[in-house]
């Protein structure tokens, strides 16, 4: 449920390091609180995002989220999948449900993320 | 995310361990513990009930049983229904409303017989509904009034599918009971009130039975192919078939007229509170109206947004027409769709207009309600 390779943030998102290039998605936690998801928004490729800022927002039937980095830097690329089939974040998120891929400003900002052992008691 | 389980101690219907039991996802809702969903989801719930059949625990909605010589009379001081034209075993949907017009809830009412009414109402509205009528209830005579919401259990089954497994279930009684009928049956050996009334837009059922027999009734409906649906199936499913919510789409600052439904708002009884009001309102041309929209471009509507005229294409306060009083991504039509108040010379059918999402201008259009119409 929370593969020991990510990183992950309290506000439930995970950052898959890939040389400087950080993959970020959401935690099976977060998508299985939010329900089925119908709506994702997603910034421009180009665009900075600071650590820890609102970078989207994603809605399910019921309620609206906003989706906050987990590491700062510049957006390289945006999954079209997430935005054209939603339902992706809940099938795979740490697959082909991943949401964008940040260009990693600081590495020391990793030091700030939780391992998923560290996560995982947070959830009780 | 916020918890408001906290704040109050919720009241639970007899069916509350079986939902725990399916791993239903529990909400606070009008003062109980209802379920949201389900393991397999709201879009799941909300393809069964258009595609076969569900059910709705719908206990928590408040029933009242009027029984006496005085009992039409005084049900016409608050309701407005024609219930003197109201024949026996005929629903009638109406509403309450003060004496301005402004309407404190919605509600079904049955004539179960020549003296005796039910009466439902919407969970969240009961105890603002109690303080309505009880001082009406102490100045009245020649009937009796019977809260029945906790001894009995309500389970809606709804879908394609519904009918054909109650009548299966009643040994064919269910099929004696057309469109806003009510009647008597003998549901799976469960001495049963069926009412031919519901809140998705399809045929089927809302059933009353002994709260004894609310779990038996759940199961056997289950076992007959219905699935368990929650409040969320449940919402999206009347805002696609454009049936409002109070609270949202409705409350005391609108009226049944602007709302668009004069037509359930009957204002003639001689001793109705809100008679004049309504008159007068159905004469006066509202300044607003209440319009359903499809988004045309990216994003989901959600209640309390603003409306925009489209023209101007700025989104700031001299440009707002209306609000949004209900909205959601709708799965039977796949896009957002909602319902709001807006100004009455933007309310025609094909109206563009902007729905200001959290900043974000997005593209929407009038369009005639339901959204859905089952075929």
């Amino acid at each position: 449920m929370y593969p020991d390779d990510l990183k992950y943030s309290k506000e439930h998102e995970w950052v898959r390091m890939n040389g400087n290039i950080a993959e970020i998605g959401v935690t099976v936690f977060a998508q299985e609180s939010l329900g089925d998801v119908v709506f994702v928004d997603l910034p421009d490729v180009g665009t900075d995002v600071a650590q820890f800022a609102k970078f989207g927002e994603i809605e399910s039937v019921k309620a609206v989220s906003d989706l906050f980095s987990p590491v700062g830097g510049k957006i390289v690329e945006v999954n079209a999948a997430a935005i054209d089939s939603p339902e992706v974040v809940n099938e795979e998120p740490y697959g082909t449900g991943w949401l964008i891929k940040v260009e990693l400003a600081d590495a020391s900002q990793l030091d700030d993320l939780m391992d998923s052992a560290t996560y995982q008691p947070t959830l009780e | 995310m916020r918890d408001e389980s906290q704040d109050q101690i919720l009241k639970k219907t007899v069916l509350h361990s079986t939902h725990v039991e399916s791993n239903a996802k529990m909400v606070p809702f009008g003062g109980w513990d209802m379920p949201v969903q389900y393991a397999n989801g709201i879009i799941a719930e909300i393809n069964a009930v258009r595609n076969v059949a569900g059910i709705f625990d719908v206990s928590h909605m408040g029933r009242f049983e009027f029984e006496g010589e005085g009992a039409e009379s005084f049900l016409s001081t608050f309701l407005s229904a024609n219930l003197p034209v109201l024949k026996i075993g005929r629903g009638k949907y109406n509403f309450i409303c003060n004496e301005h017009g402004g309407i404190i809830d919605d509600a079904m009412v049955y004539r179960t017989g020549d003296q005796s009414f039910l009466l439902v109402i919407n969970a969240g509205n009961a105890e603002v509904d109690m303080e309505w009528i009880n001082p009406l209830v102490a100045k009245s005579t020649g009937f009796s009034m019977n809260v029945v919401t906790n001894e009995t259990a309500m389970i809606a089954i709804q879908g394609p599918k519904a009918v054909e497994i109650m009548v299966g279930l009643s040994n064919g009684e269910a099929s004696n009971i057309r469109r806003f009928r009510i009647g008597s049956a003998t549901v799976a050996g469960i001495s049963a009130t069926l009412a031919r009334t519901g809140y998705t837009g399809e045929d089927g059922f809302e059933v009353i039975v002994s709260a004894d027999q609310g779990e038996k009734l759940w199961n056997v409906l289950r076992e007959a192919g219905a699935i368990e649906s929650g409040l969320g199936a449940r919402d999206v499913l009347r805002l696609e078939a454009g049936l409002p919510l109070h609270g949202n789409d409705l409350s005391t600052e609108t009226n049944p007229f602007e709302a668009g439904f004069g037509r359930f708002a009957y204002f003639e009884a001689p001793n109705s509170i809100a008679g004049a009001a309504l008159k007068r309102l159905s004469r006066t041309e509202a300044s607003r109206a209440l319009v359903g929209f499809k988004m045309t471009g990216r994003g989901i509507p959600r209640s309390g947004l603003n409306i925009h005229e489209s023209n101007s294409g700025i989104i700031d306060e001299s440009s707002v027409i209306g609000r949004v009083t209900s909205g959601t991504h709708s799965p039977t039509v796949d896009g957002g769709i909602g319902m709001g108040y807006v100004e009455q010379k933007y309310s025609a059918t094909g109206t563009n207009i902007i729905i200001d999402v959290r900043g974000r201008p997005v593209e929407a259009k009038i369009v005639d309600m339901p959204f859905y119409k089952r075929s």
